[in-house]
C-alpha cells in the first residue's frame, strides 16, 4: 500500500503548486495518514524527502576546499556545515581539539554562538512566535510573522535585531557576513581587530537583556495553558547532545551524552570519533530519510531526540548564569527528571538565546579573541571526523582522504535525520489526537506543522531537493484510494486540495 | 547597531553558487562588480544564500533598491518589476521574498521603505554541485546588460519605465 504512496507522491508529478516568480531552494516535507473506515487514524507518516547528493558534491574535492563548498550544502545552516567541516579537517591536518591555538578555538565558538542565536531568533520570532502567541485556531493570516510585529511590536523589532546581531558576529569572525570562511584546517585565518570587539560589545547588554525578556515570555505562554503545551506532540523519548567534561551544556565541543526517558544516563563522554560504534542509520522502506539510532539499545528502543531541549535535559548546568537561572526554571515545570514537553523546545531555544548571548560577551572580553597566534600544524592524517552541536542538534561530518588529499569518503549526519523517528511520534500523536474526519482542514495541516516546526528541521539540510511546497496532507482510505489530498505552496501559503 | 554610513543604492542578490543555476543572481553580482568605477560610485553590494528578516534594516536610508533572483517561473530571460510590501504566508520556510522584507521594514521601523524592484533571471537547473544551463547563460548576459543600463541612470522614473509589467 505504501509504495503506491510513494509512487504517487514523487514530487515531480505534483505540477499544480503555485510557483512565485521568485524561485527558493528549500525541502520537500510531507505527511500521509491513512484512515480505517470508521476515519480513524491508522498510521500517519512524516516523509523527507532525502537527497544524499552531498557526498557526491563533496568526493573528489580536495579537502581544504571543503570549509567553503560545505557551507552551499544549505543556505540555511552554512555555518553549522562550515564549522563541522573545520573540525574533521583539524584531524587531517593533524591537530586534535585540544591542540587548536586559544584563539582559533575562541573565534570559532564565538562564531557559533552567533550563528545558534540567530538561528533560534529566526526560528522563535519569526517561525514559531505566531503559533504560541495566537494559539492554533487563529487565522492563518494572524500565524504570521508580520501579524506578531504588528501587535507585539518590541517582539517583532527585538527578533530583528537579535537576528541581525548573530550575523553581525559571524560577520566579523568571517569577514563576511555568510559566505565568509574563517576557519581552515588547525585554525582561522583572522581574529577580532579592537574596532570588530568593541562594533559587538556595543550591543551585547541589549542583546542579552532582551533574551531575558523572550525567555520570560515563552514561560509566560508555556504556562499560560500549561496542561497544552505539556502535552500537544509530546512523546517520551532518549536525548542525545554533547556535554562538557564536568557535564555543562557543549555547543562547539565535548563528549556525545544519552540519557533515556527516565533521565539515567546511558552513555557518557562518548569520543564521538567513535560515533560509526554507537549509532547506526536504518533504512525504513516507506522513507527516503535514515533514522539513526544506538546499535546497542536497537531498532525499537534506540531512537533519540537531539536539539534544544535534547540538550538542555542531557547537561547537567549551563555555564551562564543568566541561562541557568532559565533552564532551572524550565525543569522544574515538570516532577520527572526529564522534559518532554514537545513544545518546550521553543523554551529551551530561548534559553540557548540567552546563553549565547552571555557566552558571546564573555569571550569578547577575552584577550585571546585578539590573538594572534590562529593556525596549528601536525601530522597528516587520512580519516578526521567533526562533530558539533548545531542549531538544530548533533551534526556529523566524517571525511576519509588519499596522498593527494582527495576526498575518497564523506558521511553526513543531520540534526534533522536524528530527528527523524521523533518528529515521526509526534504527527502520529498529533493525528491521533486531533483528526476526527474526512476533511483535511486548514487548522488539521496547521497542527501537524506546528507539531513538526517545533523540531525547527531543515528540510534544506536533509534534503538538498529543490522542493517547491514546504508541506502535504494525504488522506488515503482502508482500500488505499486517495481521498483528500491538501497541499500548501510555498510562497503563498494557500490550501489547494485536488481529488 | 551602529548606523554605518551607507550609499544611496543597494543591490541585494540571493542564491546559491554551487546549485546550477540559483547561482545566477550572485553570478550577476560578480559581473556588476566589474563595471566601471564611474557606474558603482554610489552602489552597495551584498548577496546571500536567502532573503531574511534583518535583511530590512539593510533597506534603511537608501533611495533605491534592486533585488535579484533566478526564478523557475519566467517567461523571459530576464523579468523587472517594482515591489509593493506585502504579507507573505510563507511563515514554513526559512526564505522570504523581497516584498516581505519590505513589510517587515515597514512594521518593525514603522517607515516607508525605499523603492525596491525585483530583476528576475530565468533558470531550469537548480542540483547540487551543477553548472549554468544553457538558458540560464543567455538570461546572464541579458541581465548584466540590462542592470548596465539601470546603473546609467539610478533614478526612480527611470527604472519604472524599465518594468516589463
Ligand atoms: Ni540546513
Amino acid at each position: 500500500m505504501y509504495e503506491h504512496l510513494e509512487t504517487a507522491q514523487s514530487p515531480e508529478n505534483l505540477k499544480r503548486v503555485v510557483i512565485e516568480p521568485v524561485s527558493r531552494v528549500e525541502g520537500h516535507g510531507k505527511v500521509t495518514l491513512l484512515l480505517d473506515d470508521n476515519n480513524h487514524v491508522k498510521q500517519a507518516r512524516l516523509h523527507i524527502v532525502e537527497f544524499r547528493g552531498f557526498e557526491r558534491f563533496i568526493q573528489g574535492r580536495p579537502y581544504w576546499e571543503l570549509p567553503v563548498l560545505v557551507q552551499r550544502l544549505c543556505g540555511i545552516c552554512p555555518v553549522s556545515h562550515h564549522l563541522a567541516a573545520a573540525k574533521a579537517i583539524d584531524q587531517l591536518v593533524g591537530i586534535d581539539p585540544e591542540n587548536l591555538p586559544p584563539t582559533a578555538d575562541k573565534m570559532r565558538r564565538l562564531q557559533h554562538f552567533g550563528q545558534v542565536l540567530q538561528s533560534h531568533a529566526l526560528h522563535f520570532f519569526h517561525l514559531a512566535s505566531p503559533d504560541l502567541l495566537f494559539g492554533f485556531s487563529s487565522d492563518i493570516a494572524k500565524r504570521n510573522i508580520i501579524a506578531v510585529l504588528g501587535e507585539f511590536t518590541e517582539i517583532g523589532l527585538q527578533g530583528v535585531k537579535l537576528r541581525k546581531f548573530g550575523q553581525e558576529v559571524i560577520r566579523m569572525v568571517s569577514g563576511k557576513r555568510i559566505h565568509g570562511s574563517s576557519s581552515i584546517g588547525g585554525g582561522v585565518n583572522k581574529s577580532l581587530t579592537k574596532e570588530e570587539r568593541d562594533y559587538l560589545l556595543a550591543d551585547v547588554d541589549q542583546m542579552i537583556a532582551w533574551a531575558e525578556d523572550s525567555v520570560a515570555l515563552i514561560a509566560k505562554v508555556h504556562c499560560s495553558n500549561k496542561p497544552y503545551h505539556d502535552e500537544f506532540a509530546t512523546i517520551k523519548s532518549s536525548y542525545m547532545g554533547l556535554v562538557g567534561k564536568d557535564g555543562s551544556l557543549e555547543l562547539y565541543h565535548g563528549g556525545l551524552r544519552l540519557k533515556n526517558a527516565e533521565g539515567n544516563t546511558l552513555f557518557d563522554h562518548i569520543d564521538y570519533c567513535k560515533y560509526n560504534d554507537y549509532i547506526h542509520e536504518e533504512v525504513r522502506s516507506w522513507s527516503y530519510m535514515k533514522f539513526p539510532y544506538f546499535l546497542s539499545l536497537g531498532q525499537q528502543d534506540g531512537w533519540y531526540r537531539v536539539g534544544p531541549l535534547a540538550r538542555i535535559n542531557v547537561c547537567d548546568y549551563i555555564s551562564t548564569p543568566k541561562a541557568e537561572v532559565a533552564r532551572q526554571q524550565l525543569m522544574a515545570i515538570t516532577d520527572e527528571k526529564m522534559v518532554h514537553s514537545t513544545l518546550a523546545y521553543h523554551w529551551a531555544r530561548l534559553i540557548e538565546i540567552l546563553h549565547c548571548a552571555e557566552a558571546i560577551k564573555d569571550l569578547l572580553h577575552d584577550p585571546d579573541i585578539m590573538g594572534t597566534d590562529l593556525v596549528a600544524t601536525g601530522v597528516k592524517r587520512y580519516e578526521g571526523v567533526g562533530v558539533i552541536e548545531a542549531p538544530r542538534g548533533t551534526l556529523f561530518h566524517h571525511y576519509q582522504v588519499d596522498d593527494n588529499g582527495i576526498v575518497t569518503k564523506a558521511n553526513l549526519i543531520v540534526s534533522t535525520t536524528s530527528n527523524n523517528h521523533a518528529m515521526n511520534e509526534s504527527v502520529r500523536q498529533v493525528a491521533a489526537t486531533y483528526l476526527d474526519g474526512l476533511e483535511i482542514t486548514e487548522p488539521l495541516l496547521n497542527h501537524l506543522e506546528v507539531a513538526i516546526r517545533a523540531y525547527d528541521p531543515c528540510l534544506s539540510c536533509a534534503t538538498h531537493a529543490l522542493g517547491k511546497m514546504p508541506m502535504e496532507v494525504e488522506l488515503v482510505n482502508a482500500q488505499g484510494q486517495v481521498i483528500n489530498q491538501v497541499f500548501k505552496s510555498t510562497s503563498q501559503g494557500d490550501i489547494e486540495k485536488t481529488l | 547597531m551602529k548606523q554605518m554610513q551607507v550609499k544611496p543604492i543597494l543591490i541585494l542578490v540571493y542564491g546559491n553558487l554551487s546549485r546550477g543555476d540559483d547561482a545566477l543572481a550572485p553570478l550577476l553580482l560578480e559581473q556588476v562588480q566589474n563595471l566601471p568605477e564611474t557606474l558603482l560610485e554610489k552602489i552597495e553590494c551584498l548577496t546571500d544564500f536567502q532573503l531574511q528578516i534583518e535583511h530590512a534594516l539593510d533597506l534603511q536610508n537608501r533611495e533605491l533598491v534592486l533585488f535579484a533572483d533566478a526564478s523557475v517561473a519566467n517567461q523571459q530571460p530576464v523579468e523587472f518589476s517594482q515591489l509593493n510590501p506585502a504579507y507573505d504566508n510563507s511563515y514554513t520556510t526559512h526564505a522570504m521574498n523581497p516584498a516581505a522584507v519590505m513589510q517587515v521594514y515597514q512594521d518593525t521601523l514603522k517607515a516607508v521603505p525605499p523603492p525596491c524592484f525585483l530583476l528576475t533571471l530565468q533558470g531550469v537547473e537548480f542540483e547540487l554541485g551543477a553548472g549554468l544551463s544553457v538558458i540560464a547563460e543567455q538570461s546572464l548576459s541579458q541581465a548584466t546588460e540590462f542592470v548596465t543600463q539601470l546603473l546609467k541612470s539610478p533614478i526612480l522614473e527611470v527604472w519604472q519605465e524599465h518594468c516589463s509589467a
